[in-house]
């Protein structure tokens, strides 16, 4: 056995995030680490990487008592992690963002030279000139992992590695990690996704609530059964009643805009249509164009008059609050920050949106018991679990503040919704609750369009489906009969990337 | 290694009693200071605090402190507008000086004819003028992004430059045998700012800043603006999911900053003051950032921080006189008084851990 982990313990006020968990990994294992968002899964890797120290409970490292009390002493174990949100500099180029990681950095000429030999190696071809923020998302994850195998890691930890890639890419990542593990580096591979984990994995640990409820081979389970032991009860997927498609409501033409952000994704000649009592899902990879593409449709960003075109009417001028006064409301990725104010109370958020659709302003001055009536609303009928609306924002749980922002924009009773990632980092009973208020919004005829990362969700909810990729979006196809290969071309295939170079 | 963990939810309790503990604490360190210096601390205590409320000559120090603590409150309720936005208006000074020369520039075009209007005229174009202060910066930033502190604050000196200029150039009194200064206003009826009830010191500045104070707690809590304000400086991207402009978030704040800093000048001008001179300006506009944070940005918080704030200067004052303390001892009091409020302001707001321990809890 490489690592042995055993009764490991880790509470922190008023949740108990790990609880007597036990596992191991043997040489060369490809581990799997399932479990729902807040199941526990971040709080273990980050233990095992020294980044927390547990309560209770000891591991050992090829028998030997391994207790790091930094990343830097799991590093010298020979343990390296991948995380889930890059920490690269942008402004910096791949060499240097690898020497930043590193103890001891060689010569730049000598690093440059070993990590062209490493991403040979891999197939993980990389320019180490390069500007880290030219980079695509899959790029950037070979720079992490390359920094990773520079240091020749017994263990490589993967924190939902395939978030941020298209289909093809995670195929490219898999052969990557299929032939480190045949070269007898152990992978402890965490996810959500079962599909992956079947198709990667040797073995696998599932948390539920901090506390492993099963251990399993994923090959001989399916998907189906992985989903029940993560979840813990029957999911039922939502409910649809197929529908007539209505007159265009949202009509988008030659919407290009330039991204606010320096390193951000700029559209390029986007065009849809949303019919009333339709879906449409806009799959991609992050850091594709979203934020943007919903910055310029909730009108943070304004582009030609005509380019955004809501129910006849050219909108592409207006800014936010005229778009709402016309019908259209949106849902940004961010929760707290962006969505709702973080200090500030429920019913203080109630108003950030809601103020011309629901009529809570008169002459200038808050109705503020208007406002109240209007939180207490979204609270009752979304089921918002908070003591009350006098709660600021940052105390509820992500799903929870989640409810009660897509609520909010559900109770205006719009004729057209956009979202970006509605259920990102949301339990599963709130994501279902979520998906199915979207769905019966549609039903009663408003036109919906949800961008999101996640393909299963869109296929779930979506009617048509288009992907964007650097900045342009594919032309919407229906759901029904697409092909994940489909999708994965869609949104951009492979990115020219080079399947790993496996040698006999 | 200390280190500093910001507090999840501070405590409502602790927010509210923090001043007054701040407040015991400095007449207790500020009480070490003066028997060190060899000056009775329990008097000197009483000298500063008592005194100019209660003593014997409170018929001269409550009027004083009214006349100190008007523009320091006005001033400071139009920072804290600004300031819970996230803009950063450093230059009340600057916009004080220029409403106060428009505001007798006014006046002294009409002098010597007595009519009801020039008052009223003389208080608007006070306000004008501070208000146009502050647009520069404003209008600089929302053109060209540049910075408002830098802008605000170097627009001081040339206030003052101005001043110096208009002292000794056009608005200097011919009849002042040369010196340098304008007409004394508090001798042109029309013009002069009076106290409403004499000897109260409290003249239509003072009234002014109790009507900003209502103003400004009417705005945050009940208008949609004062809400955007708040959204604004909590969460700038929220607020533009509202729909908040900034650029009209900006003229706003350091427009409305600047032209309550402009009528505090004018008032001053026209009233305890008198005249404009190269030495008009005593540094409330600066004074009056200070207001505001002590005040912790809240309307009602800065009314009484206004009113701490005059309540050293007099004290100090008295101080000086009677117990002969130096007067850096005075400001060394009033520097312990800042730092003792703002310490516990930071004790509510984080709380202290050593390293080791912090490291643990912040890597979850």
């Amino acid at each position: 056995m490489l690592l042995t982990i055993e009764g490991l313990t880790k509470a922190y006020p008023g949740v108990v995030a790990n609880d007597d968990v036990s596992f191991s990994v043997a040489e060369g294992e490809v581990h799997a680490l399932l479990g729902e968002n807040g199941a526990g899964k971040s709080t273990l890797v980050k233990m095992i990487y020294g980044l927390v120290k547990p309560d209770a409970g000891h591991m050992t490292l090829r028998g030997a008592a391994y207790e790091p009390a930094e990343p830097r002493a799991a590093r010298a174990a020979g343990v390296a992690m991948v995380f889930q949100h890059f920490s690269l500099f942008e402004a910096l180029d791949v060499a240097e963002n690898v020497a930043l990681g590193m103890e001891k950095p060689p010569r730049p000429r000598e690093l440059a030279q070993r990590i062209r030999a490493v991403s040979e190696e891999y197939g993980l071809p990389l320019d180490p000139s390069r500007l880290v923020g030219d980079l695509s998302a899959g790029e950037r994850q070979r720079v992490e992992i390359i920094r990773c195998l520079l240091q020749d890691p017994k263990l490589l930890i993967m924190d939902e590695p395939t978030s941020v890639l298209t289909p093809q890419e995670v195929e490219i990542l898999f052969e990557t990690l299929r032939k480190l593990s045949a070269e007898g580096t152990a992978i402890l591979y965490i996810s959500h996704k079962l599909e992956e984990i079947r198709a990667l994995c040797d073995g696998a640990t599932i948390l539920r609530r901090g506390k492993v409820v099963a251990t399993c081979t994923p090959r001989e389970k399916s998907a189906r059964e992985l989903a029940e032991m993560m979840v813990g009860q029957t999911l039922t997927p939502p409910e649809r009643g197929t529908r007539a498609p209505g007159e265009v409501v949202l009509g988008v033409a030659g919407l290009s805009v330039a991204s606010p952000n320096p390193f951000g994704t700029s559209l390029k000649n986007v065009g849809f249509d949303v019919r009333a009592g339709e879906v449409l899902g806009i799959a991609g990879v992050a850091g594709n164009g979203q934020d943007e593409l919903l910055l310029a449709l909730s009108g943070e960003l304004r582009s030609d008059a005509g380019a955004v075109v809501l129910k006849g009417k050219p909108v592409g001028t207006l800014g936010p609050e005229g778009r709402r006064a016309a019908g259209l409301v949106s849902g940004p990725e961010e929760r707290l920050g962006h969505a709702a104010a973080p200090e500030m109370s429920l019913t203080e958020n109630a108003l950030l949106s809601g103020r011309v659709r629901r009529a809570l302003v008169k002459s200038g001055f808050i109705d503020w018991k208007k406002t109240k009536g209007f939180a207490e609303e979204i609270v009752k009928d979304f089921d918002v679990r908070t003591p009350g609306v006098d709660v600021a924002a940052r105390a509820l749980s992500g799903g929870n503040l989640q409810k009660f922002v897509i609520g909010r924009e559900i109770l205006q009773d719009p004729a057209v919704i956009v979202v970006n990632q509605p259920t990102w980092g949301v339990d599963a009973a709130a994501a279902a609750a979520i998906r199915q208020a979207l769905i019966d919004l549609a039903a009663k005829g408003a036109a919906v369009v949800v961008i999101s990362q996640d393909l299963d969700e869109l296929l779930e909810v979506a009617d048509r489906f288009a992907a964007l990729n650097e900045g342009r979006l594919s032309a919407p196809r229906p759901v029904q009969g697409l092909t994940v290969e489909e999708i994965g071309l869609m949104m951009g295939g492979a990115h020219d990337m080079e399947v790993a170079h496996v040698e006999a | 290694m200390l280190r500093l963990e910001k507090r999840p939810m501070p405590s409502r309790f602790w927010t509210a009693v923090t001043p007054v503990l701040a407040v015991i604490l400095t007449m207790v360190a500020g009480g070490i200071l003066f028997a060190l210096l060899g000056k009775p601390p329990v008097e000197a205590i009483r000298v500063i605090f008592w005194d100019p409320l209660f003593g014997a000559n409170n018929f001269y120090t409550l009027p004083q402190m009214l006349v100190k603590a008007g523009p320091l409150i006005l001033i400071a309720i139009g920072l804290s507008l600004g300031f819970r936005a996230g803009i950063w208006n450093i230059g009340a000074e600057g916009q004080y000086i220029m409403g106060a020369i428009c505001g007798a520039a006014v006046a002294l075009a009409f002098y010597p004819a007595e009519h009801w209007y020039i008052f009223p005229l003389m208080v608007i174009a006070g306000a004008l003028g501070g208000w146009i202060w502050a647009m520069i910066p404003a209008v600089l930033k929302i053109k060209f992004g540049t910075n408002e502190i830098l802008v605000s604050l170097m627009l001081v000196y040339v206030a003052e430059n101005i001043l110096s200029w208009v002292s000794f150039g056009p608005l200097r009194n011919p009849q002042g045998y040369g010196f340098p200064g304008s007409r004394n206003l508090q001798q042109y009826p029309s013009a002069h700012n009076a106290d409403l009830i004499p000897n109260t010191g409290l003249h239509w500045g003072v009234v002014a800043a109790f009507l900003a104070v209502i103003g400004a707690y009417v705005l945050l809590n009940r208008h949609i603006l004062g809400y955007q304000i708040r959204v604004a400086g909590q969460a700038p991207r929220a607020a533009r999911f509202a729909g908040v402009s900034p650029s009209r978030l900006f003229a706003f704040c350091l427009g409305t900053s600047g032209a309550l800093a402009g009528l505090a000048g004018l008032f001053e001008v026209a009233g305890p003051s008198g005249q404009l001179s190269p030495d008009f300006n005593v540094g409330y506009g600066f004074t009056a950032i200070i207001v505001a944070f002590l005040g912790r940005l809240h309307p009602v918080g800065i009314l009484l921080a206004g009113f701490l704030m005059a309540l050293t200067y007099i004290g100090g004052e008295l101080a000086q006189l009677s117990l002969n303390l130096p007067s850096a001892a005075i400001q060394a009091f009033q520097g312990m008084l800042l730092f003792f409020l703002l310490a516990f302001d930071l004790l509510s707001n984080y709380r202290v851990r050593w390293k080791e321990h912090a490291a643990k809890e912040i890597a979850k």
